[in-house]
């Protein structure tokens, strides 16, 4: 397979995992057409944009991270604009903290850039410490004091969610650089990404099927506890099959991040409903046919991308 | 040469704003014309509404969408009226009349006549951001010249927090847009005036915008 694709960064079993991702995706597609031949009714419309959105984004993954590790790092600063913008566009905000918003999208490209530098230390307090600080001063400069809190607590949200727990994919490709450790970042970042969505995928399958009793109503009506346990433990099951070939988890600690991606894929995705249902709006956009926004379909990955990153740092690099 | 440029304009930059840094919702994209003659009635905060509404259309159909734009404004010097009228193909309308029995309202017709998509803010200045003004009845006028041209009602929002009038730095938001079923007129400037404010705020109020106050 390397000799016919040039001189790709990923390593082997990344493109056999992609192989394997579009061996399911094709598998959708023929269950989607069974299920729409002889229905003129246009019952599962929906699902077959999301399907064919699915193929879109695969796509664009694939491409984003295949040729080499910069171009990948900038895929996702390009991931975490559009996702505060998305942000930023949604919730309320203030006449007088126009020209603070415009300093808070320049947090994007600096935070990444400290990626691109490998600088574990900045990645880690850019924004938790120099945005947090600089935010607040900044507003203070515009010398508007209604809803103070409010603005200032919104935009620190923004960051830390949009911007650091989403830059954490993007450390996981420079994450095992100069390490001891044998593996590759591609494979590392593939890992948490195909799990998250897989997750996203199989809790809603489990619930569809066998859901009955409500985990959180308030919050997302559709939500169950079949859906929840029976998604968090096949995920659980496929990260302990696959860890051994993107990442140096051992079997134990495999099934720890299984785990911890089955459970926090649910929280991001219940958070972002949380923030949807506050803010009176049912899709955060229409960006991606059939999913609704992009933070509709990176709510679970802000939660479990900075807990496996952790994870993966506290024990191995 | 100009028509070059008017691609590389829309079809590159304006694209690239619009699209990437800024980002476009829209609602109701079917009740667009696909053909002109057609008249599209829009409320007015930035100067890039009317690139924002371009941007609604395909590439192919560039040379025939045109924004009817202030005279005294865009033709203040040659260079801006170079700009405006072959880069940007603004349909130039005077203001005040220099003579009694001027036509203010030729070029527009002119423009229909020749099968163009116009872009029209009834408001006729920008204003205070996402604060809708007062729409002039310039629109009526030119509706009751031409009955058989359909308006087409669209809201706009989020440009005037975008980029509103008086400020240099562009902050990226999403833009929010909001396509009217098309009126055509029937007999009263009056009367279709009331079916244009209506249509408006019906589109406004169809959905929860983010607050900005």
């Amino acid at each position: 397979m390397t000799q016919w694709i040039p001189n790709l960064w990923v390593p082997v079993q990344v493109q056999w995992i992609f192989g394997g991702i579009l061996g399911l995706l094709g598998l959708a597609s023929v269950i989607v057409w069974l299920m729409r031949r002889g229905d003129s009714a246009g019952k599962h419309a929906e699902l077959a944009a999301r399907v064919q959105s699915w193929w879109w984004m695969v796509a664009i993954f694939a491409v984003a991270i295949a040729i080499r590790r910069d171009v990948a790092i900038g895929f996702f600063a390009f991931l975490s604009f559009l996702a505060l913008k998305e942000y930023l566009s949604l919730i309320p905000t203030r006449r007088a903290d126009r020209r603070v918003l415009f300093w808070v999208y320049l947090a994007v490209p600096l935070q990444y850039w400290w990626i691109g530098q490998a600088w574990y230390h900045m990645f880690l307090v850019f924004i938790p410490v120099w945005c947090f600080l600089f935010v607040p001063m900044r507003m203070v400069l515009q010398g508007e004091t209604r809803d103070f809190l409010r603005a200032v607590g919104t935009l620190h949200w923004g960051l830390m969610t949009m911007v650091f727990a989403l830059s954490h994919l993007a450390y996981l490709l420079v994450l095992p650089e100069g390490s001891a450790v044998q593996a590759h970042g591609a494979a590392l970042l593939l890992f948490v990404v195909l799990l998250t969505e897989l997750n996203d995928v199989l809790q809603y399958v489990w619930g569809r099927t066998l859901g009955r009793r409500k985990v959180i109503e308030t919050v997302s009506p559709k939500k169950t506890v079949a859906g929840l346990l029976g998604g968090a433990l096949s995920t659980t099951l496929v990260a302990f099959l696959l860890a051994p070939v993107l990442t140096p988890l051992t079997p134990n600690h495999a099934i720890a991040v299984g785990l911890m991606i089955g459970f926090g894929g649910f929280v991001g995705d219940v958070t972002i409903s949380a923030l949807k249902r506050d803010l009176g709006i049912k899709d955060t956009g229409s960006i991606i046919p059939g999913h609704g926004g992009i933070l509709d379909r990176i709510d679970s990955l802000l939660f479990t991308a900075p807990l496996y990153f952790h994870f993966l740092k506290y024990f191995y690099f | 040469m100009a028509l070059f440029l008017r691609y590389l304009w829309y079809g590159v930059i304006v694209r690239a704003v619009v699209l990437v840094v800024l980002g476009l919702n829209v609602r109701h994209r079917e009740r667009l014309p696909a053909a002109g003659p057609a008249i599209l009635a829009a409320n007015h905060n930035s100067h890039l509404d009317a690139m924002v509404l371009i941007s609604l259309f395909p590439l192919r159909l560039l040379p025939r969408v045109r924004p009817v734009a202030a005279a005294d404004y865009f033709l203040r010097n040659p260079l801006l009226a170079w700009f405006a009228t072959r880069v940007v193909g603004i349909v130039p309308l005077k203001r005040k009349r220099e003579r009694d029995d001027e036509d203010l309202l030729a070029p527009v017709s002119e423009a229909l006549a020749r099968g163009e998509i116009l872009l029209f803010f009834p408001e006729g200045s920008r204003g205070e951001p996402e604060q809708l003004a007062e729409f002039k009845s310039g629109l009526a006028r030119l509706a009751e010249r031409h009955p058989e041209v359909p308006v087409v009602p669209i809201f706009l929002h989020g440009l005037g927090k975008a980029l509103p009038k008086g400020e240099a730095v562009l902050v990226p938001f999403f833009l929010d847009v909001w396509v009217g079923a098309a009126l055509r007129y029937a007999g009263s400037r009056e009367a279709f005036m009331q079916d244009y404010r209506a249509a408006m705020a019906t589109l406004a109020q169809e959905e929860r915008r983010a607050e900005w106050s």
